[in-house]
């Protein structure tokens, strides 16, 4: 039954006296010797992680290194096999998320968590409505939820359904609502992989707020920039193991990555200078290809073994473009023409005919199949191309499974693994393995290294390159200027859903693409 | 208007149209008469179907209605004309008795993880065995408090009569819709239908919340069952057979969206009264069978089925549109 919201009532309180064990006066929290397994994988194994009052700790850590698994323990959603947490030195036991939320632990989930079906003001404050007279206070809601939402610089229809909102706005209220529960423990796994720079500057000012606040912040990234940009404390796991904790000072860029690999890292980047030589021979060719409302008609010409990177910012119609393209949603302007030979995209089966690959942006709506174990997920897209009549009998889907879990690194237990219960990281990757399966021609990849690790997104780019050598034409969008100006041989960028601007050669470098995604504002400034 | 209360106002809209062309065919159904008859006629299952609707909001079933009505009606008939209580004192020990059952059967479906319509068809035959076992044959009641609770009633202008059932049932749509949309209670049961996972991770207590819609639905269905035996004025074990079925129509033809997450408990009050429509037509019509009445509800239940189809994929769209503007 709904319960108050009292700030300060851990769910239930032993009155141990508090671990002195290396405590300094400001710990607020402290898990020791946390060990979680899963059937006969070991998740976590001896773990401890401290947090000080008024530091943001940054937990870093491979996909699958069990950073969300901690952060569940930590807050109730999962009980650990061994180990215990207390909160200002008294041993506390959650048993659920709310419990951990009374206790002032606010926390964002990796996988947005809100509810779809209910309006902003509900997922703000579902939990702990304020009530008059034993009812609650639409008002003062809505008042509420207006000024919380500006602190953001968001300003939106507090009373419609939050599925109307995009990923990112989502993901705004999700970190809002958090903060607003932290009265002492603020924890964000992978914040800011959808939000774009921005955002994420104001995100970060309001963590700094609340670090001077004297909150406890716990910050999941697989940014190292934002890692060093932030935090003052970093905790790294490996495989489940805790590597070390140490304050930032003490640290480089090049020790931080080899305390998470275990190894050193070859930076791809530089190496990858994109070239400016033409491709060769034309694939396709997208004209005048638009849908009202949704992407303005544009005039894209693809060639084999070219890699185009998609720049812009979110919301510029990056996303509706690659649905266009891969007739998600129908065009209704404008022509496609593939080796001369007119084509019409009806439905996404019929891109996965003309060898069409897709991964999309938002895994958990549009990607995954959660239920389904690793190995189908992979093979379901290249079952769909064969046909049903042509099942793979299940030596064949193990090999070809087999062959993408190695090929990318995929952590999982075994193939057979619903793939819901895999890290983030290691889902994205199971997709990516999905349409690599199907031997595309073409390949549309949104947001391909969103929380996915150094080690990964190392690969991913070498990746790109290796498919682009082999022949494949590639479209990629991604956020991360840096990472589109490493592989592209050709960058659009687009603007309020119209594609505006075309670089190659030498203007690929992240200030021109800057130049051509902010031309806008300061358009809107004249 | 809002998307989400798109089928709400159509099932308004038809029943407006539909009891007009009714009346145009007998002027006499337009009368506070008839009106009152509606809501007497209905009551038991108009309060059984408020309980339904907070179930399917969140997403889930409940198939034992029916039967728990049945067992309530045959509970106070015992506890009345073989034990001789006092109906209040039976009253309360039969809500009390419902309520648990529907506790057990939530609790079951939280801690056990089993699909609450296997947990709730099996709650179907036990109560409907239990009425049994209590009595093969229908018990008369005859305590002068029922004589005087049916006698007791407001009467409407024009003639009409609003009886203690029919305003008790309509007391039970306002208690619900401020359940429903004006407390935490009612926002958790949203919440579980839209997504019990994320609802569970942002501090829904789920167990205590599934427990309770459960417990409420067969409260309510105690409270039919109580309704039931005072329009019959006894209580019989296969009372009320299929009325489960019934109320799960009222609830998706009043807008209600089968799956979980959206829906309205005055759409509900509609779809109980599209119902009465039927069945009162065919009364004045007098040559239809009555059989008419599933007929006419089976092709509105599909008609408001394919309508929310519609509607949602409509307002899907608009949502991709403007996230596309976002
Ligand atoms: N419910 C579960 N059942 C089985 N295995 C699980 C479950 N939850 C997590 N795991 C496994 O535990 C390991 C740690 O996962 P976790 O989500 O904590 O990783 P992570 O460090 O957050 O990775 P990422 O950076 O990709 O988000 C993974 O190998 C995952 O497959
Ligand atoms: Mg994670």
């Amino acid at each position: 039954m709904p319960t108050d919201f009292r700030p300060a009532d851990p769910g239930s309180v032993g009155n141990r006296p508090p671990e002195t064990s290396g405590a300094d006066a400001n710990v607020v929290l402290v898990a020791k010797g946390i060990v979680k397994t899963f059937g006969n994988h070991t998740a976590l194994n001896n773990v401890d992680l401290a947090l000080h009052a008024g530091e943001v700790h940054a937990l870093l850590g491979e996909n699958g290194a069990g950073k969300s698994t901690l952060i569940k323990i930590i807050t109730g959603a999962y009980t650990p096999d061994h180990g215990e947490i207390s909160v200002d030195g008294v041993q506390v036991q959650f048993t659920t998320p709310q419990q951990a939320q009374s206790a002032g632990i606010g926390t964002v989930y990796q996988e947005v968590n809100l509810l779809p079906n209910m309006t902003v003001i509900d997922n703000l404050f579902i939990g702990r409505q304020p009530r008059r007279y034993g009812l609650v206070d639409r008002k003062k809601m809505a008042r509420e939820a207006h000024r919380i939402l500006s602190q953001y610089g968001l300003d939106i229809d507090v009373h419609a359904e939050l599925s109307t909102f995009s990923v990112a706005v989502q993901q705004i209220i999700a970190i809002a609502r958090a903060v607003e529960l932290s009265g002492k423990v603020l924890i964000l796994d992978e914040p800011t992989a959808s939000l774009d720079r921005t955002e994420v500057e104001k995100l970060f000012e309001i963590v700094r707020r609340l670090k001077a606040r004297g909150l406890a912040i716990v910050f999941i990234t697989h940014f190292l920039d934002q890692v060093f940009e932030l935090s003052d404390r970093i905790t790294v796991l490996r495989n489940g193991r805790l590597v070390g904790s140490e304050t930032i000072g003490d640290l480089d860029r090049t020790s931080l990555v080899r305390m998470m690999l275990g190894k050193d890292l070859a930076f791809v980047h530089a190496e990858m200078a994109a070239d400016d030589t033409e491709p060769s021979s034309p694939l396709m060719h997208f004209r005048d290809f638009g849908r009202s409302g949704s992407v303005n008609p544009f005039d894209l010409t693809i060639h084999r073994g070219e890699v185009i990177g998609v720049a812009g910012l979110l919301g510029s119609g990056r996303t509706e473009m690659a649905r266009l393209m891969f007739g998600i949603d129908t065009a209704d302007q404008g022509a496609l023409d593939i080796d001369g030979q007119k084509i019409c995209l009806r439905a996404p089966q019929d891109a996965v005919s003309q060898g069409f690959g897709f991964c999309p942006e938002d895994r958990k709506v549009d990607g995954i199949f959660g239920d389904l174990s690793v190995r189908e997920n992979i093979i379901i897209a290249m079952q769909a191309k064969l046909g049903w009549l042509q099942a793979l009998n299940r030596d064949e889907q193990m090999e070809i499974a087999e062959h993408f879990i190695e090929a990318l690194d995929i952590r999982t237990a075994s193939d057979d693994l619903p793939v819901k219960l895999l890290s983030g990281g290691n889902q994205q990757k199971v997709i990516l393995a999905r349409w690599l399966a199907t031997d595309p021609r073409f390949l549309i990849l949104d947001e391909p290294t969103r929380g996915i690790d150094v080690g990964a997104h190392a690969e991913i780019v070498r990746m790109i390159s290796r498919l682009r050598e082999d022949g494949l034409a590639l479209i990629v969008i991604s956020s991360e200027l840096d990472e589109i100006v490493s592989y592209s041989s050709r960058v659009v960028v687009m603007r309020d859903r119209s594609l505006v601007a075309e670089l190659r050669g030498a203007e690929i470098n992240p200030s021109s693409i800057v130049r051509a995604i902010a031309a806008q504002d300061a358009e809107a400034a004249e | 208007m809002n998307p989400r209360y798109r089928p709400l106002a159509a099932t308004t809209l038809i029943f407006v149209i539909a009891y007009g062309l009714c009346i145009l065919q007998y002027p006499g159904m337009w009368s506070t008469r008839i009106l009152g008859n509606f809501l007497t006629d209905n009551a038991f299952l108009g309060i059984a179907a408020v309980g339904a609707t907070f179930v399917i909001i969140s997403g889930g079933i409940d198939l034992s209605i029916g039967a728990v009505i049945g067992l309530a009606g045959v509970v106070v008939a015992v506890l009345v004309s073989h034990l001789g209580l006092h109906p209040i004192a039976a009253f309360g020990i039969v809500l009390t008795m419902s309520a648990l059952f529907g506790a057990a059967m939530g609790a079951v479906i939280h801690f056990l993880q089993v699909p609450p319509f296997i947990v709730t068809l099996a709650g179907m035959f036990l109560a409907r065995g239990l009425a049994s076992i209590l009595s093969q044959d229908s018990i008369p009641i005859s305590h002068p408090f029922y004589k005087t609770i049916m006698d007791l009633y407001y009467r409407l202008p024009g003639g009409g009569r609003l009886s203690a059932i029919g305003l008790l049932m309509l007391l039970v749509f306002l208690i619900g819709g401020l359940i429903a949309h004006r407390t935490r209670f009612g926002s958790y049961v949203y919440a579980l239908g839209g997504n019990p996972t994320s609802a569970a991770l942002m501090g829904v207590p789920t167990g205590p919340v599934t427990i309770g819609i459960y417990a409420l639905s067969s409260l309510l269905g105690g409270l039919a069952g109580i309704v039931y035996s005072l329009y019959t004025s006894a209580g019989y074990p296969l009372a009320a057979v299929g009325i489960e079925l019934d109320s799960i129509a009222a609830v998706v033809i009043g807008g209600t969206l089968l799956t979980g997450g959206y829906g309205f408990v005055f759409g509900t009050l509609i779809g109980v009264m599209l119902q009465g429509l039927v069945q009162t037509y065919i009364v004045f019509d007098g040559t239809l069978s009555s059989w008419w009445t599933k007929i006419a509800i089976g092709v509105l239940l599909f008609l408001f089925i394919l309508l929310q189809q519609l509607v949602f994929s409509a307002h899907k769209a608009g949502t991709r549109l403007k996230k596309a503007a976002a």
